[in-house]
Formats: structure tokens, sequence, C-alpha cells
């Protein structure tokens, strides 16, 4: 767990890491609804060329990316095989007469399901969690939510909040590892007995983990008051976001993309879902 | 014997990642039985990861660490040939000595944490009990000793660190900064490990907090005849209470042995960074004037013991 920060940023130079973070949040919601609006065989074979361009183009190594989908490959799976057995067709591969059948339009809804799963996890990852740092992310969430402020919605509060959260996932799980070694130090066990017996055993985990996590929360706050912190009004920023060229460019391939998708839906070669 | 020896071992935090980092570089060292010996060095000097390894809460990623010429971190596969021939397994058939040999092995290390007890930097984190005596009480409860046995070695190592029998059934949470230290220490030493090893046991302490804690350390090591590792980074402590010293720096060792003969290469410590104690540096500027001094002087006390008798004034 050592040295890896949340959301797996991995630092590289490529243009998508450049890429302003309030672009890239647009950008993933697009590469999102391009994987749904993808339809037909020719469509699924662009997504899934376009995905593996995305990870060419950002210079993370493919192991890392696969490794990320590895977690999701028992959901992957089951739907999988409930789209192979459940899905109904004309063409039914199966011979007729057997208690299980299987018709080419579960095999193809299958595959394609896949395909989705694995194009939305590279897209978004990509975009987001490899390539922006999560104080990046805050800041672009802050600034895309920005209209909300004249609904009065606490925009600010919620993106220093956030960011917030996510700078102190790493100094939690590092205080939880510290705490549990004390504990195995002085010969606590987590790993056999009964469930009972585990629960109680996160006991001297939790307490001290709580205490120090309500102590940190009541010091950051009286640090950030003893520099006068009062909230976003009137607060500048150390970092401007600042959008160019690349950005703009980028926002159009990616529309190009998804028109691109839908006409390939149109080319009927293979099976087209409905 | 070395109670404690470190063969060629490294570790590298998160291998194979952009985040890789070598924490101990080929670090070879000798610890003795019975005495107290610091570890100075830096912040990131290797210093705390290298306690890690002495307990197996954390395995090289190279080299061997030894307890009593013991491999802690040994497999079947390593010790099978030469455990084989010992009488205990010489009956048995290969499979069932191999499987008598693996369950030995699983056996010494759950206990290791016994004997090797560790005190971590700041470890009044790891209080959670409702009454001090209970917390104490937990690393013995964790090694199965029974109720009377418990009980009197949290009288003991209450003792040992000077907590009173009122704090006893105090809630930890109320005590405070250093009465917690000493509390998570007895933790650690109700367990009456061989070797106790503490990780900046004074950190953030006031000049009072760093004498009880460093007596009450001394007070086990000197009655129980225990090995004790401190690792600290202020040399005037480890000047005043270590036998033995190691110097490291960047993931490597620098210098190891006695008191005298590391404290005698100050240039070489000025090098990285550390600093010879205030009073050994002021002994040193007399010395340099002229004075006839002697040189392996670390504390206040022996520095006016000095200065009396140069001044023929005799021992106070």
């Amino acid at each position: 767990m050592k040295g890896i920060s949340f959301g797996q940023y991995y630092p590289a130079d490529s243009v998508i890491h450049r890429l302003d973070p309030r672009f890239k949040v647009i950008l993933t919601i697009l590469y999102i609804v391009c994987t749904f609006l993808c339809k037909s065989l020719v469509g699924f074979a662009a997504l899934t060329l376009s995905a593996l361009v995305l990870i060419f183009i950002s210079r993370i190594p493919l192991r890392i990316v696969l490794r990320s989908v590895r977690p999701l490959l028992m959901i992957i799976g089951f739907t999988f095989i409930i789209n192979i057995f459940w899905s109904r067709g004309e063409q039914l591969i199966t011979p007729e007469g057997w208690p299980i059948r299987i018709y080419a339009e579960g095999i193809w809804n299958a595959v394609y399901m896949f395909l989705r799963i694995f194009a939305l996890i590279t897209g978004t990852g990509i975009f987001l969690t490899y390539t922006t740092t999560p104080m990046d992310l805050t800041d672009a969430i802050e600034s895309l939510l920005t209209p909300l402020k004249k609904l009065h919605v606490p925009v600010h509060v919620f993106a220093m909040m956030m960011s917030i959260t996510l700078r102190f996932i790493p100094t939690l799980t590092e205080e939880t590892e510290k705490i549990m070694n004390a504990q195995k130090a002085r010969g606590a066990n987590f790993t056999s007995g009964s469930l009972m017996q585990r629960a109680k055993a996160l006991i001297p985990i939790l307490i001290p983990l709580f205490v120090s996590a309500i102590n940190r929360a009541v010091e950051l706050s009286n640090a950030m008051e003893c520099r006068c912190y009062h909230g976003g009004d009137g607060r500048t920023r150390l970092n401007v976001l600042r959008c160019n060229g690349r950005d703009w460019a980028s926002l159009a391939i990616v529309v190009l993309f998804g028109a691109g998708i839908l006409l390939l839906n149109g080319v009927g070669i293979g099976y087209t879902l409905g | 014997m070395d109670k404690l020896y470190l063969d060629h071992v490294s570790y590298v935090y998160s291998a194979g990642t952009p985040f890789e980092q070598k924490a101990l570089d080929d670090v070879t060292l000798a610890i003795r039985g019975g005495c107290i010996t610091g570890i100075i060095g830096h912040t990131g000097s290797g210093k705390s990861t290298m306690m890690q390894l002495l307990n197996g809460l954390a395995k090289p990623s190279s080299g061997k660490v030894l307890l009593d010429g013991y491999d802690i971190n040994c497999d079947v596969n390593d010790v099978l040939e030469e455990w084989k021939k010992l009488p205990e397994y010489s009956g048995m058939s290969p499979r069932s000595a191999k499987k008598a040999i693996a369950a030995k092995i699983k056996k010494t290390r759950a206990k290791l944490c016994f004997r090797v007890g560790l005190v971590m930097q700041y470890p009044e984190y790891q209080l959670f009990e409702e009454t001090v005596s209970r917390d104490i009480a937990f690393g013995p409860r964790n090694m199965g000793l029974a109720e009377e046995e418990i009980r009197q070695r949290v009288l003991e190592a209450a003792a040992f660190t000077d907590i009173g029998e009122d704090l006893l059934e105090k809630s930890p949470f109320d005590l405070s900064g250093g009465q917690k230290r000493r509390v998570a220490l007895a933790g650690v030493i109700a367990m009456r490990p061989e070797v106790l090893v503490l990780d900046e046991p004074a950190a953030g302490l006031d000049p009072l907090g760093r004498t009880f804690i460093f007596e009450g350390i001394r007070n086990y090591q000197r009655k129980t005849g225990s090995t004790v590792l401190i690792v600290s980074h202020s040399m005037e402590d480890m000047a005043r209470y270590c036998d033995d010293v190691i110097v490291m720096s960047g993931a490597r060792v620098i210098r190891q042995g006695s008191r005298e003969e590391v404290f005698a290469h100050v240039d070489e410590l000025a090098e990285t960074g550390l600093d010879i104690p205030q009073i050994t540096h002021l002994m040193q500027l007399l010395r340099a004037r002229g004075l006839p001094l002697p040189e392996n002087i670390y504390t206040v006390d022996e520095a006016v013991e000095a200065l009396r008798a140069l001044l023929g004034l005799g021992a106070k």
C-alpha cells in the first residue's frame, strides 16, 4: 500500500496528463456516452481501438491499466454468463431439445458488454484517475459546478470536503497500517479465529484510528482558522486552471469520435444491438 | 554469539513501481546481547524500517535477520536438510518430518513478537482499552498467560515505567502525553521480551518525560539482562544511555561499535549531519585550547567530575 496515493495517479509526461482537468472530466462523460451509443460490430471495433489508442497516448503501461480491470473481472464474468444463457433471440446455437438454450444473439450481447465495460474502465481511468491528481480533480469539479452557486449550493465547501477526504485517505491508510503493526507487535491476531473473534480483533485498531482521526480533524480545522480560512468567498487560487487550444482540440476529437460511432452503427456487418 | 545479526539485508518499498525506494541497502550489523545499543541516523536513513524487520513484521527484500543465530524468516525448504538430522525429527518419515518442521517454524514465527518487543514511534496512539491496566495486559493476554500471571506482569511493567497504582484503573485517554507513552512502553515490557526495540521513545516529550522513559528502559534492561535497541536521532540520549552505537545514513550503516569508538570519529559524524553531544563538543574545544581533559566525556556529570579533578577539587 505504501507510496500509492488514492486514485492510482500514475506520473508520466503525456498529452493527456497535461490537459485541463475540467476538460478531462467532460471528456470522460462524453466518452462514457460514446460507449453506450455503440451498437454495431464496427462501432465496437472502433471503440476498442480508441481505448487502446488512449492507453498508448497516455504512456501508462498496459499492465497497470489491466490491473485496474482485474477487480471487476467477477462482475464482467457474471454479466457475460447471464448474457449468454438468458438472452433470447432467433439463432439457436445449441441443438433443439437441449435443456440449455444458447442463442447467437446472447453471445454477441455478452461480447459487446465485455468490450463496453473494458472501454468504460480504460476511458475513465485514462482520462481521470491515472492522469489527474486528486487535487486537480476536485479543482475541476469545483470549477465545473460553479453555476450551481446561483442556486445557493455551497460548491466550494463540497469541493473542500472532497479534497480533504482525498488528501487524508493515504494518511489514514498509513495510520491504520502503523496501528495494525503496533498491535501485531503485541501479539494481536487479525487473520484467524471465528468471525466474531475477528470482528473483536478489530477493536484495538478501530478505537485508536477513530481517536486519531478526530484529533486530526480538530487540529486541521484549528490550523485552517489560524490561517484565516473562512470559506470560498473572495478566495483566489495558486494554480489557476487555464484551457488552451489543445483542450478544445481534444474535446472536438472526442465529439467527432461520438459522431463517428453513431455513423458506424449504421454499418450492417455482424450483429447490431437492438 | 550476537543476539541479533543482520546479514546483507536490503529492503525496497513498492518494488517495480515508479514509487520504488530503497530503505535499506545491504546492511550488515551485529547487536550484542545484554546491553543497550543505539541506532542513530536522520529521518529517512532506514532506521525505522530496520526495526520492523527485527520481529518479522516486515520481511527483508534480500538478506537474513538472525535472532540467536536463527533466521527468523526461514522457509521449510531452507532448513529441511539441516533439521532432518536433529534427534527430534530423525525417527520420522521425510514427509512427516517436513510437516513437523513447517509447524515448528510457524510456531516460532508466531511467538517472535513476544521475544522481540517492538515499541513504535508515538506508541501512545496504540492505546485502546478502557483502563490502563487492561491495556498493559493486552500483550500478555495474547500470549495466553494465566490471569494471575498477567496481573503480576502488569504490576511489574507498571513499576518499571513508574506508573503509579492510582493510574492503573484510569482510562488511558485521560492521561498526559508522557504518561500515555509510558503506558504504551509498559504494554510491551509486560511481555518480557528478550529484545526490546524502541523507535524514538522520547520524541516530543519534555526533558522530565524523556528522563522517565529512558530510566524505565534502563531499569528494565538492568533487572532482566535483556537486549535493548533504541532508535533515535538525539546524540545526547544515545551518549547517556547506550553501550554500543550504530550510525546509519542513506539506507546504509556507516559505523558501528562501542560508544567510545563511534564518538571518536567526530568528523565522520559531522559529515552525515549528525552532532556529537554538546558537552563532548565543549570538552573537545577546551582540549584544543590546551586543557588536559579526557576524550570520553558524554554527559554533564562526567564533565563536572573531570573539571573538578582538573581544578584539584576532588570528587563531589
